[in-house]
């Protein structure tokens, strides 16, 4: 048996949240709020320490900032945390709509970025991937062709501009078979890592916390 | 000025950082990475009022004794001493990193380890096989999961491995595919709407 009051208090949480399997209990609902405000408190360390420092206070406290330098730069650098600042206004009921600048930034430059790169990313390189020279030269050609036919039955299941029927609703009916062997496989990897992760945990409290196993 | 202001804003952001990807000059890679840099700064205090939120919500129950209210004091006590610890040690300091290994770790590992048994419950209730659609699903899962336990390649004298190895390999690349090629487009049209202020949701009401 451990004597480490780390693995204690591990082992302790571990059975904690455990104990959910039975029913909803205090010492659940105990681990669950120190979780919270362990995580909460562990992000706000990080984003603070690994974000906020080197890219806001470290080029400020040096007066230079190495993306735009000059007085330019400085104010380029204050004026997003001016804007930042209006979030607060949302504890206000007056003065709430002012939250709206801030967070229309945000939606602003996130969909700005998100239109090429979802366009790229999801669309261009997925039918780069899907659309290959096939010579029948080897299995992995045969494969390729399934997976170009597979992907273009999987987007008529998604169409629905048009009727799924005759031969558009036969490619269809394959689509959803595709689609069904997917979603089987992804739950089937999820299971499995869940497993593991218990198996984990179960190790953790034989192995680590009683000394059971060797 | 209430709401038109923040779409213009949103319009002005969008159409420049969608403009710059096609247009390959040195000032418009600074502009973006210089954008990029204000997401992460404004984050900071997005961050900043959420963590103030959670502490109003359960100060208010604190304050007015409400209902499991001293869980609430062990949520306020572990983010205001992680935070303290935090940032008085550093982020890889000896304590910072004991609270982390001894309890957020253990935690998070046994709450996913948790959903192992309601994911076996879901199964059950998703994968009785009534229809064709659904005995694929089940096939598929079984013969994923099988074929990657040791026991599954013994009893089927290794050909739940290659099932699984082909089943992964090709239908599911396929649809994989597919449902990507579905999210991207759906990305971008949803981007479109809130670009151009169609899509007004993240204003809230008046």
């Amino acid at each position: 048996m451990s004597f480490d009051p780390g693995v204690w208090l591990a082992a302790f949480l571990t059975l904690c949240i455990f104990s959910f399997l039975y029913k909803d209990n205090p010492f659940y609902k105990f681990a669950e709020h120190l979780s919270v405000g362990i995580s909460a408190g562990y992000g706000l360390v990080i984003y603070i320490r690994v974000t906020f420092i080197p890219i806001f206070i470290d080029p400020l406290s040096r007066g230079q900032w190495h993306m735009v330098p000059g007085t330019l730069g400085i104010f380029l650098l204050i004026f997003p945390a001016l804007i930042g600042i209006l979030l607060f206004s949302r504890f206000s009921r007056k003065w709430a709509y002012i939250a709206r600048y801030p967070i229309a930034v945000i939606w602003g430059i996130g969909t700005g970025a998100a239109i090429p790169l979802a366009l790229q990313n999801f669309i261009v390189r997925q039918l780069q991937a899907t659309i290959v020279p096939i010579t029948f030269s080897s299995w992995q050609d045969l494969g390729s062709l399934f997976i170009a036919v597979g992907v273009a039955c999987g987007l008529i299941y998604f169409f629905f501009s048009k009727e799924h029927k005759g031969v558009f609703g036969g490619m269809a009916t394959a689509g959803i078979w595709i689609l069904m062997i997917g979603f089987g496989s992804t739950f089937g990897f999820t299971v499995m890592a869940r497993v593991s992760l218990l198996i984990g945990r179960v190790i953790f409290l034989m192995k680590d916390w009683l000394g059971i196993i060797g | 000025m209430k709401r038109q202001l923040p779409i213009a804003i949103t319009f002005v952001c969008a159409f420049i950082l969608t403009l710059q990807y096609f247009i390959p000059h040195r000032s418009f890679e600074i502009m973006y990475e210089v954008s990029n840099i204000w997401l992460q700064i404004i984050g900071i205090f997005a961050l900043s009022m959420g963590i103030l939120s959670i502490i109003l919500v359960h100060y208010d129950k604190i304050k007015f004794k409400k209902e499991n209210w001293g869980f609430s004091v062990v949520l306020l006590a572990s983010l205001f001493g992680m935070t303290t610890v935090g940032l008085i040690d550093t982020e890889s300091g000896p304590v910072f990193v004991w609270l982390y290994n001894n309890i957020l770790a253990p935690i998070s590992a046994t709450l996913f380890a948790l959903l192992a048994f309601f994911i076996a419950s879901a199964a059950y209730r998703a994968f009785r096989a009534r229809t064709v659609i659904a005995t694929i699903l089940l096939l598929a899962s079984i013969i994923v999961m099988m074929g990657r336990v040791p026991i599954g390649s013994i009893i089927s004298f290794g050909v739940f491995p290659k099932l699984a190895d082909i089943l992964i390999n090709y239908p599911n690349v396929a649809a994989k595919r597919a449902i990507f090629m579905g999210v991207g487009m759906g990305a971008a049209a949803t981007a479109l709407k809130v670009m151009l202020g169609i899509e007004r949701s993240y204003m809230g009401s008046d």
